[in-house]
C-alpha cells in the first residue's frame, strides 16, 4: 500500500510517497506523477523519506518519465531514500539517469541548477 | 379363493406393497385392482344369487337353503372388494389432478347410470308381460341398481377422501381414519342385526353426522383451481349430484315394491352403512358445488397471484437457463405490466459500467422521452433520475401535461449492488391506478431482477477470471519451455540453475550456450512486470541471446547495446529487463560480463574462501531508448582459478521474507554461500535453497527465484 501526499513550496510540486510500492500501487505512483505533470509542475521532487519498499514494477513508474521530462523540460528530483531503497535504485542503474540527493535542501539547489 | 372370502386378507398384500413402492409396484397394483374387481363381482353374484333365493323362499313361505344372513355378509364383502379397487384406482393413482379425480366420479356415474337406464328400458320394451310383475325379477334389477350405486358411492368417497386431504394436517388424518373405522363398524352392525338402544342408536347417528359435517368442511383444494377447471368443475359435480338423486330415487322405488311383497327382504335404506355413504357423498358434493360457485368471482385474483409467483420464478431462474440480461429486463417488463394491469411501461438502463438500454410496452420512446421531459421541465425529481432510490408516485404530475393519455405513473428503481443502474416506469390510462399491493409486488419484482442482474455479473466476473487463470496457465507453461533443459556443460566448470515462480507467471530467464569449443555464453535476467506480458518478453530474450551470441567474438557490452536497441521497440513504457550475461573463456581461462541492472554478481574465490559482491556499473535493458545507451553499460573482466564460483540469482531469493517481514538479504546470501561452498554443487544449490526455505518458514514464497551456480574445476 502507498499514500502519496502533494504539497507545493515555491514552484516546487513536492510528492511525498509513504508505504510501499509493488506492482499494484505503483499505478498511482504513476497516477500522481501524471497529475502533477498536467498541472503544469516542470518541478517537481520526490520525498522518499517514508518510502519503505519499491519492486520493479514502481522503478518502471520513474523510468518511464525519463524521456518525457527530458523533451519537456520538466525536473524531477528524488530525495531522502533510505539506503535499501537507494540500493534497489543503483542495482538497476537508474541512480545514473535519475537526479538523486540526500535531503530536501539538496534538492532544491538541485532543481534549481537544472532548470535554470 | 380364500383371499376373496375374507377381505382383510388384502390388507396383508397391500402392506408389503406399499413398503416395497418402487420394486414392482406397478404390475402388483394392477393385480390387486384386478382381484378387487373380480372379487367384487364374484361377491356380488353370490349376493343376488343367495337374495334372490332368500326372498323366493320367503315369498313361498319355505325355509330358504342358504343362511338369512348370507346376502348381507354378501354385500359387506362386495363393499370392501369396491373399497380396494377404488383406493388403487383413485386414491393411489397420483397423476390425476382435482377435475381428472371430478371426472372418474363423473364417469363412473355416467357407465353407471348408463346401465341403469338400460334395464330400465329393458323392463319397458317388456311392457306387460309377467315378467316385471315377478318379485324375483325386481329383486334382480334392484340388486343391479343397489351394486351399480353403490359402486359410484365408493367411487365418490374415495375421490372425495383425496380432496379432503389434499392439505392434511395430523388431525384430519385422525379424523378421516376415525370415519373410515366408524363406517366399517356401522357395516357391520348392520349386517349382524346388532341390537343396540334407541339412545345408542341416536348417538351413532348423530356422531357419524357430525364427523362427516367437519370433514365436509375441508375444501382447501377448491383454491386452486383456475377459472375454467372451477366451471368444469361445476358441470361435474352438478351431473354427479343428479346420478345420486336418481339411483336413489331409483333404489328407493325398487326397495318399496319388493319390501311390500316379501317381509325378510332387507332394503338398502335401512341399511346405516348406505345411508352414511350416501349422505357424505351427497353432503361433501353439494358443499364442493356452492363453495367453487362463491369462489368463482375471486378465482382470478387467486390466479393472477399464481402468475405472479410463477413471473417471480421466471425472472429469479433466467439465471440458470443461460438467458442474458436483455431477457432478464424484457421478463421484468412483462411480468409487471401485467402484474398491475399496466397500460403502458419502459424501462430504462443506465449505469456507468453497462451501455444504455431502453425497454418499452405499448409506446413509442418518444412518448416516454415526451413523458420525461415534462417531468423535467417542472423540476420533478423522480423517473428515471439515478439518484432516487425509492418507489415514486409521479402520477399528480401527469395532470399537468398536454394531451397525456394516461393519469397514473409509478417509477421504480432496479438497484444491483446498492447501485441504482436503471428504472421501471409504469404508466395507466386510470388515475389513481395503482394499488398498495400492486406497488408491492412490482418493487418486489425489480428487487429479483437486481439480484439476477448482480448474479450474471457475478458469473461473467468469474468467467473472466476462470478464463484469466486458464491463459496463465498457459503462459506459465510457454515460460517453463522456454527454459533450458539442460546446462552447457566444461571440463573446465559445471553447472547448475534452479527456477522456480509464484502462482503467477514469471519473467525469470536463464541459459547458456557454447559458441565455440573453448567459449561458453550464460546468461541470466528479469523481465519486469508478471502474467503474459512478461512471459511474451522473456521469450524474446530468449530469442535475441540465441541470436546475438553466436555472433564472432561477442563481447557482453556489445550484446546488451544490440539487445537494447532490440528490445526498445517491443518494450511498453515501463517495463524494462535486468540481465547480466558472461562470456567464460576457457583458453584464457577468464570470465568477461555485463551486468544489465540486475542483481549484483556473487563471486566465491577458492583462494580465500570468501564470496564477495562485484562492484559494478549497469543500467537495465530498456531504461535508456537511445544510442545513449553504450553510456550506461560496461564489459568487466577477471580470470577464474579452480574451486571459485560464480552465484547468479534474481531478486526473488534476495527479497524472500520471513513472518516478521524481513527480507533474506545479500549478507545472509554470501554467509550461506561461504558455508556451503565445500559442497558439491548440486548439494551446494539444494541446501541453499534449503536455508532460504528454513528463513522464510515455507517454500512457497510469492516470487520468482532463480539461481545459477557456476563452479570452475
Amino acid at each position: 500500500m502507498v499514500h502519496i501526499k502533494r504539497l507545493q513550496e515555491e514552484s516546487c510540486d513536492i510528492l511525498a510517497v509513504i508505504g510501499e510500492i509493488d506492482a499494484s500501487s505503483s499505478i498511482e505512483l504513476d497516477l500522481a506523477i501524471a497529475k502533477s505533470v498536467g498541472d503544469g509542475y516542470r518541478r517537481i521532487l520526490v520525498d522518499c523519506h517514508a518510502l519503505e519498499y519499491i519492486s520493479s514494477a514502481g522503478l518502471g513508474v520513474f523510468m518511464s518519465y525519463i524521456e518525457e521530462f527530458k523533451e519537456k523540460g520538466i525536473v524531477m528530483v528524488l530525495f531522502g531514500m533510505s539506503e535499501k531503497v537507494a540500493h534497489t535504485f543503483s542495482i538497476l542503474g537508474l541512480s545514473d539517469l535519475l537526479n538523486i540527493v540526500s535531503n530536501k535542501e539538496e534538492a532544491k539547489q538541485r532543481i534549481h541548477e537544472l532548470s535554470v | 379363493m380364500h383371499l376373496l372370502e375374507n377381505p382383510f386378507g388384502l390388507v396383508n398384500i397391500a402392506r408389503p406393497i406399499y413398503l416395497n413402492r418402487l420394486a414392482f409396484l406397478f404390475v402388483r397394483t394392477r393385480a390387486i385392482t384386478r382381484l378387487a374387481f373380480v372379487g367384487s363381482l364374484v361377491c356380488w353374484f353370490v349376493l343376488v344369487s343367495s337374495d334372490i333365493l332368500v326372498v323366493f323362499s320367503d315369498i313361498k313361505g319355505l325355509t330358504p337353503e342358504v343362511p338369512p344372513w348370507l346376502p348381507r355378509v354378501m354385500l359387506d364383502l362386495y363393499i370392501f372388494c369396491l373399497f380396494y379397487y377404488y383406493k388403487f384406482r383413485i386414491e393411489r393413482e397420483e397423476a390425476l389432478n382435482f377435475t381428472d379425480l371430478l371426472w372418474k366420479v363423473f364417469a363412473t356415474g355416467l357407465i353407471t347410470t348408463v346401465v341403469s337406464l338400460a334395464l330400465r328400458l329393458l323392463v319397458g320394451l317388456l311392457g306387460n308381460t309377467k315378467l316385471p310383475e315377478n318379485v324375483l325379477f325386481g329383486d334382480f334389477i334392484y340388486q343391479v341398481n343397489l351394486a351399480l350405486l353403490i359402486s359410484f358411492m365408493m367411487a365418490a368417497f374415495m375421490a372425495w377422501k383425496r380432496l379432503i386431504l389434499y392439505q392434511k394436517s395430523k388431525w384430519l388424518i385422525r379424523l378421516w381414519t376415525f370415519f373410515e373405522f366408524l363406517l366399517v363398524f356401522v357395516l357391520i352392525y348392520d349386517s349382524i342385526n346388532l341390537a343396540l338402544s334407541d339412545t345408542a342408536n341416536l348417538l351413532l347417528d348423530i356422531v357419524l353426522g357430525l364427523v362427516i359435517l367437519v370433514l365436509s368442511a375441508n375444501m382447501k383444494w377448491v383454491a386452486y383451481l383456475n377459472f375454467r377447471q372451477k366451471w368444469t368443475s361445476l358441470l361435474l359435480l352438478l351431473l354427479v349430484m343428479f346420478y345420486i338423486g336418481y339411483f336413489t330415487f331409483t333404489a328407493d322405488r325398487l326397495s318399496d315394491v319388493i319390501a311390500t311383497k316379501s317381509p325378510a327382504f332387507f332394503a338398502f335404506n335401512s341399511h346405516l352403512f348406505n345411508i352414511a355413504l350416501i349422505g357424505f357423498v351427497s353432503l361433501y358434493s353439494v358443499f364442493s358445488f356452492l363453495v367453487i360457485l362463491f369462489n368463482l368471482p375471486t378465482s382470478s385474483v387467486f390466479e393472477q397471484k399464481l402468475e405472479e409467483v410463477v413471473n417471480f420464478q421466471r425472472i429469479s431462474q433466467s439465471i440458470q437457463t443461460e438467458q442474458n440480461e436483455e431477457s432478464v429486463y424484457k421478463i421484468l417488463l412483462e411480468s409487471s405490466v401485467s402484474a398491475v394491469f399496466a397500460d403502458a411501461a419502459w424501462l430504462e438502463i443506465e449505469s456507468n459500467s453497462h451501455q444504455h438500454q431502453f425497454y418499452t410496452y405499448q409506446l413509442t420512446k418518444e412518448e416516454a422521452q415526451a413523458i420525461r421531459d415534462h417531468l423535467a421541465a417542472k423540476n420533478i425529481k423522480g423517473v428515471l433520475d439515478q439518484n432516487v432510490d425509492k418507489t415514486k408516485n409521479l402520477s399528480r404530475h401527469l395532470a399537468s401535461m398536454k394531451g397525456a393519455r394516461y393519469r397514473s405513473l409509478e417509477a421504480f428503481p432496479i438497484t444491483v449492488k446498492g447501485e441504482t443502474i436503471g428504472t421501471l416506469a409504469l404508466l395507466k390510462e386510470l388515475p389513481d391506478g395503482f394499488n398498495k399491493e400492486m406497488k408491492r409486488i412490482v418493487a418486489a419484482f425489480a428487487n429479483q431482477a437486481g439480484i439476477s442482474i448482480e448474479n450474471f455479473r457475478l458469473m461473467e466476473e468469474a468467467f473472466q477470471n476462470e478464463r484469466y487463470k486458464e491463459e496463465l496457465k498457459i503462459a506459465k507453461a510457454v515460460q517453463k519451455s522456454l527454459l533450458p533443459e539442460r546446462l552447457e556443460r566444461d571440463a573446465q566448470f559445471d553447472v547448475v540453475a534452479f527456477s522456480e515462480s509464484a502462482d503467477e507467471v514469471g519473467g525469470d530467464y536463464y541459459d547458456t550456450l557454447r559458441v565455440n569449443d573453448h567459449t561458453v555464453v550464460l546468461i541470466i535476467a528479469d523481465v519486469s512486470g508478471k502474467g503474459t506480458t512478461a512471459a511474451f518478453h522473456m521469450s524474446q530474450m530468449k530469442g535475441i541471446f540465441h541470436s546475438l551470441s553466436q555472433q564472432p567474438d561477442i563481447d557482453p557490452k556489445r550484446f546488451m547495446m544490440q539487445a537494447n536497441q532490440a528490445l526498445v521497440y517491443c518494450l511498453e513504457r515501463g517495463s524494462f529487463i535486468t540481465a547480466s550475461y558472461f562470456v567464460i573463456d576457457t583458453q584464457a581461462r577468464t570470465i568477461q560480463y555485463a551486468r544489465a541492472g540486475h542483481c549484483p554478481l556473487l563471486y566465491f574465490k577458492a583462494a580465500e574462501q570468501t564470496a564477495n559482491y562485484c562492484q559494478d556499473k549497469g543500467t537495465a535493458l530498456g531504461m535508456v531508448r537511445s544510442r545513449d545507451y553504450e553510456k550506461f553499460i560496461h564489459t568487466y573482466t577477471f580470470p577464474y582459478h579452480p574451486g571459485d564460483m560464480l552465484v547468479l540469482f534474481t531478486d526473488g531469493i534476495t527479497e524472500a521474507k520471513n513472518t516478521k517481514g524481513e527480507e533474506f538479504g545479500y549478507d545472509r546470501l554470501k554467509a550461506a554461500v561461504e558455508k556451503l561452498s565445500s559442497e558439491n554443487l548440486k548439494n551446494m544449490q539444494q541446501q541453499l535453497l534449503q536455508q532460504l526455505y528454513e528463513y522464510t518458514g515455507s517454500d512457497e514464497i510469492n516470487d520468482d527465484y532463480t539461481t545459477m551456480i557456476v563452479k570452475f574445476k
